[in-house]
């Protein structure tokens, strides 16, 4: 690939190194840790599928719960948000695990281990919780040093300004290929910001906020979350926007073209197209 | 355009087909020892960067009356079966003894109104349970730290070991349970010499009723509930927990579960 490029010849326009080794190398380590997480992090919450606001749980009044019911037609899943009742018969409360329905919040697929396993679940969510936040480090660290963030994540006021035109754009989408193509749209800058210096950063500090030993050495986390039941209950609503992240992400890498997406962020090389066609595809 | 298209369509099932079997390696690799150890590494390492940022004395946060839970749940054994325990609580308790012995100076047995008449402390505090729960309870006790004073630790005893009278009927489902163990718990130096760690008679101004593991239960506040052991019979100080049945220090963590349950 762009062997010798000349600053002027085509080929040095075509082929771009988009993404430093740096963030290829921590992005696929955080693919692991958080699909981990996630996974092991729906086992635990199987333990006891219910959220509540404050210290405490009032079990009678949970914020959101999920639960199994007998009715005459078997087993059904019902999922319980602020007094509101949705069946959920399948996929939350009760789904099949080996081929017979079973009570549990979240379906056997989607948890690690597959089958009921608080213990292991735990071992598994504290061990990629230390890997994740380590690669975090290491990726913050980077980034400030390198000014990725200031050069790469933070848009300016002509980029803001276009923010009406770019979700158009996304909507029907329409991705800017060329020279346009080198630099993350006002979009994916602000959901990359949102996700890593927002739901992260609250991943990490509700999760924290639920272990009764970091309640005592720092108890202002308590007081900034609101107690460690709202600190459970935020730590799933950020998962959840996580979740919410990932799937726009990979419909995006999907849309915009898969193969060259995948290909940078694996070698970092990002194919611009032919440089005398730069037109918006 | 096609050719593309049929290429996600293939990349979709490659993602499916690498999905499925990253489930079902999840689960062969749960159960793999090797890997069991890695992954148990990182508890180890809690426990350590925990002790590290905590320091001996930081006390759990506590509440005020008004935020005691209404209705406290009782997890694990509430209503004990075993004979000895049945006996003992038929009579009130008179005749149940706290047996303190092993790496001890002098070896203890204390009845209920000796504990009752030393030192107290009462503290409003936060259960947390391993399955995500938490209830607010005023616990009154005697300080650990106040009997093993009295008992006189040995310099080579490095954990408090509670035995206990209840067993916990799991129905064989962790298959290391034959024989009908009773619960049994540890905790280290550092957390037994911790101002609120006690061993609690009353809850919520009353006498520790069954439920919650009368007549005399761990309060352990910077640690999950299941290391809180309940109907405590016999205090043994030890070097090890290799004759522990298990070995691993406790009846749950014998079950998988962390011995060190700050988090």
């Amino acid at each position: 690939m762009a062997a010798v490029p000349t600053p002027d010849s085509p080929v040095a326009e075509r082929w771009y190194r988009r993404h430093a080794g740096l963030v290829r190398i921590t992005h696929w380590i955080n693919v692991v840790c958080f699909s981990l997480l996630l996974m092991s992090g729906l086992q635990i919450f199987n333990a006891h599928p219910a959220l509540y606001v404050g210290d405490r749980s009032d079990f009678d009044h949970p914020t959101m719960s999920i639960r199994a019911q007998q009715s005459e037609r078997g087993i059904v899943g019902e999922t319980v948000i602020l007094g509101h009742s949705f069946d959920t018969t399948g996929m939350l409360g009760a789904s099949s695990e080996d081929g017979q329905i079973s009570r549990r919040a979240f379906p056997s697929w989607i948890t690690i281990p597959s089958y009921q396993d608080l213990a292991t679940g735990r071992r598994w969510h504290f061990f990629f919780a230390w890997l994740l936040v380590l690669n975090g480090l290491i990726y913050l660290a980077w980034g400030l040093a390198s000014r990725h963030f200031g050069r790469d994540l933070l848009p300016g006021g002509v980029e803001l300004s276009h923010i009406g035109r770019k979700i158009r754009e996304h909507l029907r989408l329409r991705f800017p290929r060329g020279a346009p193509a080198k630099r993350y749209n006002v979009l994916q800058q602000l959901a990359y910001l949102l996700v890593i210096f927002v739901l992260f950063p609250l991943m990490i500090l509700t999760g924290l906020t639920m272990s009764p030993g970091i309640d005592s050495a720092v108890p202002q986390l308590l007081t900034l979350f609101g107690g460690r039941q709202t600190a459970r209950l935020i730590h799933f609503v950020a998962a959840s926007g996580l979740v919410l992240f990932v799937i726009v992400h990979l419909v995006m890498v999907l849309v915009s073209g898969v193969w060259n997406n995948l290909r940078s962020m694996v070698t970092g090389w990002y194919d611009l197209g032919n440089p005398r066609t730069t037109d918006v595809r | 355009m096609s050719g593309d298209r049929l290429h996600r369509r293939g990349l979709l099932k490659a993602l499916a087909a690498v999905g499925g079997f990253a489930v079902s390696g999840c689960d062969r690799l749960a159960s793999e020892p090797r890997f069991r150890s890695v992954v148990d590494a990182a508890n180890s390492l809690t426990y350590k960067v925990q002790r590290l940022l905590i320091g001996a004395d930081r006390l759990a946060p506590e509440y005020s009356e008004a935020d005691i839970s209404a209705a406290f749940r009782a997890n694990g054994s509430t209503d004990p079966q075993d004979k000895e325990y049945l006996d003992l609580a038929g009579n009130h308790f008179a005749d149940w003894r706290l047996k303190v012995d092993g790496l001890v100076e002098h070896e203890l047995s204390l009845s209920l109104e000796e504990l009752r008449a030393w030192p107290a402390r009462t503290q409003i505090t936060r259960h947390d349970c391993v399955e995500g729960w938490s209830c607010i309870g005023k616990w009154t006790g005697v300080p650990l730290s106040e009997i093993l004073s009295r008992a006189g630790v040995r310099p080579e005893a490095r954990f408090v070991v509670f035995h206990c009278a209840d067993t916990l009927d799991d129905g064989g489902e962790f298959g290391v349970d034959p024989e009908r163990i009773r619960y049994y718990e540890s905790i280290d130096l550092i957390d037994a010499a911790h101002p609120q760690t006690i061993l609690a008679y009353e809850m919520n101004g009353k006498l520790l009723t069954v439920p919650y593991g009368a007549p005399l239960r761990l309060r352990l506040e910077r640690q999950l509930g299941y290391k809180m052991a309940k109907y405590i019979m016999r205090i043994e100080l030890v070097q090890s927990f290799a004759d522990l049945h298990g070995g691993r220090g406790g009846y749950w963590e014998d079950r998988g579960y962390e011995w060190y349950a700050g988090i």
